[in-house]
């Protein structure tokens, strides 16, 4: 990847090589906190911040880090960048903070991050990492914002609930209620329906593929896949 | 591997799925009979939603799988699931319950895994724990018998399924707990078993009318063993192993474990063992493998019932063993003719 080609970093990232859907990395926080769409965005947003500042700070650093110590250095990287982001965090949506929970300091866990910095930001230039980290992380919060909108519809037929945790109280008559006097299909809620949920978007996903030309090459097609072997 | 033909006369198969299905249904009908006698006509309209329900869908996942609709509907494997549903679902049941179940089964259950044959759990309770997990407060809503209060008229039937209350029922009135859910609340507050069963919900061995349902479907179980449908291996040791535990914590306090035949005749017992355990897709299919089977699922059935946050468990049991089954089959594969015992156990 020599060339500076910006709009293959956004395909890669939002559709071909979304993390979410095709990596199948970071399933963790995504399947436990895609319970409302607003939990999946505050997650999505959180882990896309982490990912753009790992990816610039391992780009700036490449050249001086032995091959040998990379990993250590990358986590140390990672981890650095997700406790500014929990203190922020906290300090800032303390509410959105208590609610995810856990699920912020394990941002550092998510191998999505650590993939990136591996697979791309450690052999790339600054600005091509950079944006890298923006679409990875932004495919990865759209499947958390679509999966969690599903459930939340699905589950309670409410769609924003709380949506003034992150936007501040002048967003408080936001929520959507779409199914009025519904009783809900717990299922959705529960852990099973996080599975079953994202399995159907995989599918979704899979079938829009299939429909679509074959337009790249077999030999394109490997490249796509290469860094992913690395990853996991 | 060779596969040659050998020269004839061949035997011609005795079974096909569609005759093996249509005689499953024919042997439920006693059960089903004996249910809508004692709970009244919701649980008819609950078996034509579920029946119509599982064809709708199945033709639907055929037709964008581009399957053969016709020939596949014909043997009869969704329209029994539906019925399996429906069978397990209270009688005051909105229509969506039905729906939302059985839809659930044919579709990701069944469908989406490859359909007959590829499913590895069971779709009929696959549905059945779904409707359980999201909608505990319709699933419970189950009335006592008809030799206790009266069932709802057709009319009143007719409007509870279309989500609407008659005014002349008062629902909460009406419900009642299930004689195994009244054993589990009153052992929890530390009632014996001989108080509890003093209750007009029980009969002579399980629940009133439930008693009599268990009858029914042993019934038709004994004649689709007697038909060869299913082999006796599966409900024999399901109701050998229930029987067993169920005696041995008897034995230990009678006061505070009722008798292992309110355990067999109360609940799913009877129906899951013949009818739903045998499934000819998730069972085991070695002989003793079956055996293996059938008892743990009847040793599940006493520990979740006693111990689990649900009255009865004969769903959560079998689909447990359900994920049991390939590593069953592995270690109990029988001998092939010709070949070294050996062979067994190398691996």
């Amino acid at each position: 990847m020599s060339g500076r080609n910006y709009g293959k970093v956004c395909r890669d990232g939002l559709w071909n090589n979304n993390q979410a859907l095709v990596a199948l990395l970071g399933m963790c926080p995504l399947l436990a906190v895609s319970n409302t769409l607003m939990n999946g965005l505050g997650l999505g947003l959180a882990t896309t911040l982490t990912l753009i500042c790992s990816n610039t700070i391992i780009s700036l650093i490449r050249k001086q880090v032995p091959d040998e110590v990379r990993l250590p250095v990358f986590v140390l990287i990672i981890a650095s960048v997700v406790t500014i982001i929990e203190l922020c965090m906290n300090a800032y949506f303390h509410e959105l903070y208590k609610i995810l929970g856990i699920f912020i300091p394990l941002i550092v866990t998510n191998c999505a991050i650590i993939g990136r910095a591996e697979a791309f930001a450690s052999k790339n230039p600054l600005d091509l990492a950079a944006l890298d980290g923006l679409m990875m992380g932004l495919g990865f919060t759209s499947v958390l914002v679509l999966l969690g909108g599903l459930r939340e519809l699905i589950g309670s037929g409410t769609l924003f609930a709380q949506i003034h945790l992150m936007l501040g109280e002048a967003a408080t008559g936001w929520e959507l209620t779409i199914i009025d006097d519904y009783s809900g299909f717990l299922l959705a809620i529960l852990p099973p329906g996080a599975f079953i949920g994202l399995g159907l978007i995989i599918a979704v996903k899979n079938i829009i593929d299939s429909r679509q030309p074959q337009k790249s090459s077999p030999k394109e097609e490997a490249a796509t896949f290469a860094p992913q072997t690395e990853n996991i | 591997m060779d596969f040659s033909t050998a020269i004839s006369p061949h035997i011609k198969p005795r079974n096909r799925v569609d005759k093996m299905m249509l005689q499953v249904l024919l042997a439920l009908i006693p059960g089903a009979l004996a249910m809508i006698w004692f709970f009244g006509w919701g649980i008819l309209f609950n078996l034509l939603v579920a029946s119509a329900t599982a064809i709708a869908c199945e033709a639907l996942i055929l037709k964008l799988r581009n399957k053969p609709v016709r020939s596949t509907l014909c043997d009869l494997s969704a329209l029994l699931t539906g019925i399996l549903l429906a069978l397990a679902l209270p009688p005051l049941a909105p229509w969506w319950l039905a729906f939302v179940g059985t839809a659930f089964a044919i579709i990701i259950a069944k469908q989406l895994y490859g359909g007959l044959g590829y499913n590895p759990f069971n779709p009929a309770m696959i549905g059945y724990v779904v409707l359980l997990i999201s909608f505990p407060q319709q699933m419970t809503a189950w009335i006592p018998p008809s030799t206790i209060a009266a069932t709802p008229s057709f009319l009143e039937s007719l409007q509870l399924l279309l989500g609407l209350i008659p005014e002349s029922l008062n629902i909460d009135a009406m419900t009642m707990a299930t004689p195994l859910d009244t054993m589990k609340t009153e052992l929890g507050i530390n009632r014996t078993t001989g108080e509890i069963m003093d209750n007009e919900l029980f009969g002579t061995f399980g629940g009133t009318g439930w008693e009599w349902i268990a009858n029914a479907y042993l019934l038709g179980g004994i004649w689709l063993i007697y038909k060869r449908v299913i082999s006796w291996h599966i409900p024999v040791a399901l109701l050998f192993g229930l029987t067993t535990i169920s005696f041995i914590f008897f034995l230990t306090g009678p006061d505070s474990h009722p008798y292992p035949f309110f355990h067999l005749f109360s609940g799913a017992i009877m129906l899951g063992a013949f009818f739903i355990a045998t499934d000819p897709v998730t069972a085991s299919t070695t002989p003793k493998g079956r055996l293996i089977y059938g008892f743990l699922i009847g040793l599940l059935i006493y520990i979740i019932r006693s111990y689990g946050g649900y009255p009865d468990a004969v769903a959560f049991a079998v689909l447990i063993m359900n994920l049991t089954v390939p590593l069953i089959d592995y270690y109990t594969q029988p001998r092939v003719f010709g070949h070294a015992s050996e062979n067994n156990h190398e691996q």
